[in-house]
């Protein structure tokens, strides 16, 4: 085997450890280069590593199957995580308590617009009806927008696609765009921020502000809650 | 730090156990989320749950720690767009523009309708 490296490639790039190793010390790079430009909202971690790992797969003609065998245990920390929101949920229950009405009716705001503004825009743009289907879910988190999605007969991973670039627009953009507003209330920032791009938002709003963190926390849960009902309904009204 | 990850397993599992078993529609993690939660309030008021994890700060530690590197634990679904070129090509430049109206026009119907609703309340924000 010693004189023939292709052997030795071909053995690597089937084992979970090259790509947990690729995907780990990517995002560390991107990571860093984020917090030297003090987080600027183009330098987004996740968008770059994206695009650096997928060319790297696309170079090397590796499916994403077996790159996913290695990300796969990074993947599967999303649910922990998701449950971890419990405790800075926790620990600023008297502030979260005090906003519950706004919260509860710019939720509904939120995620109603979220739902009808992609798919009349969709319908605009003369997009096919699976697509239409599997774009309407993209404000919730990945794992519960395919679930909605599967259940429209809709495609899953152009719905995982679909809300991956909307939590990195969103997160891109919440910064500027609420600075532009004038709004300097961290709360109803990060409420927005976690609902319109649910954990990529969310990411991006506890690099902002604790409390913001915190807001967007809970309004990607109850987002993905909401959604769940609203997506089958606005699709039987909106869709031809 | 290992019992605290034990038990925010343990809040997923039965999270995603109930959510099956009663064919609820939410994410099992989210119920998991109450679950830790209502945990945590009541460690508060019982002083019995004070144990292992749901002690000196425990549980706290290994959830921050999680939450430090949310960003990363999207990098292998992102990467999924690898598979979705051939879509991408076609209709990339639509899909995009319409992903990004979408998100612009929720963010600010989103935190337009918080900030209103709370001057209404009069409530004055502390910072």
């Amino acid at each position: 085997m010693k004189d023939d490296p292709f052997s030795l490639w071909v053995y690597l790039s089937q084992s979970p450890l090259l790509w947990l190793t690729v995907t780990l010390l990517v995002y560390a790079t991107t990571d860093a280069v984020s917090l030297a430009t003090r987080r600027h909202p183009l330098a987004n971690p996740v968008l770059h590593a994206m695009w650096i790992i997928g060319a790297f797969l696309l170079a090397t003609g590796t499916s994403y199957t077996s790159y996913f065998a290695g990300a796969q245990f990074v993947h599967f920390l999303l649910g922990p995580a998701t449950v971890a929101l419990a405790v800075p949920l926790y620990e600023n229950r008297r502030r979260v308590v005090s906003s519950i009405v706004p919260m509860l009716v710019a939720l509904l705001a939120g995620s109603i617009t979220a739902v009808v503004s992609v798919v009349l825009l969709a319908e605009l743009a003369g997009l096919p009806r699976d697509v239409v289907l599997s774009l309407a879910p993209k404000s919730v988190t990945a794992g519960v927008a395919m679930g909605i999605a599967e259940s429209l007969h809709a495609d899953p991973s152009l719905a995982a696609v679909a809300v991956i670039l909307t939590g990195i627009m969103g997160a891109i953009i919440v910064t500027p765009l609420m600075n532009r507003t004038g709004v300097t209330d961290y709360r109803a920032r990060g409420f927005a921020a976690g609902l319109a791009a649910h954990g990529i938002g969310t990411a991006r709003a506890f690099q902002v502000d604790e409390i913001a963190g915190v807001f967007s926390g809970i309004a990607m849960s109850l987002n993905a809650l909401v959604t769940s009902f609203l997506v089958p309904l606005a699709v039987t009204l909106l869709v031809r | 730090m290992l019992a605290s990850l034990g038990l925010i397993l343990l809040c997923q599992l039965i999270g995603e156990a109930v959510v099956r078993g009663i064919g609820l529609p939410l994410p099992g993690p989210v119920l998991g989320l109450l679950l830790l939660l209502i945990l945590l309030l009541a460690r508060d008021r019982f002083a019995v749950l004070a144990h292992g994890p749901l002690r000196n700060d425990g549980v706290e530690t290994a959830s921050k720690g999680l939450l430090a590197h949310l960003s990363l634990l999207f990098v292998p679904a992102g990467v999924g767009v690898v598979q979705k070129l051939d879509l991408l090509a076609s209709h990339g430049i639509a899909i995009v523009l319409v992903l990004a109206l979408s998100v612009v026009v929720t963010l600010l119907a989103t935190v337009l309708t918080f900030r209103l609703v709370s001057r209404l309340l009069k409530q004055q924000d502390a910072r």
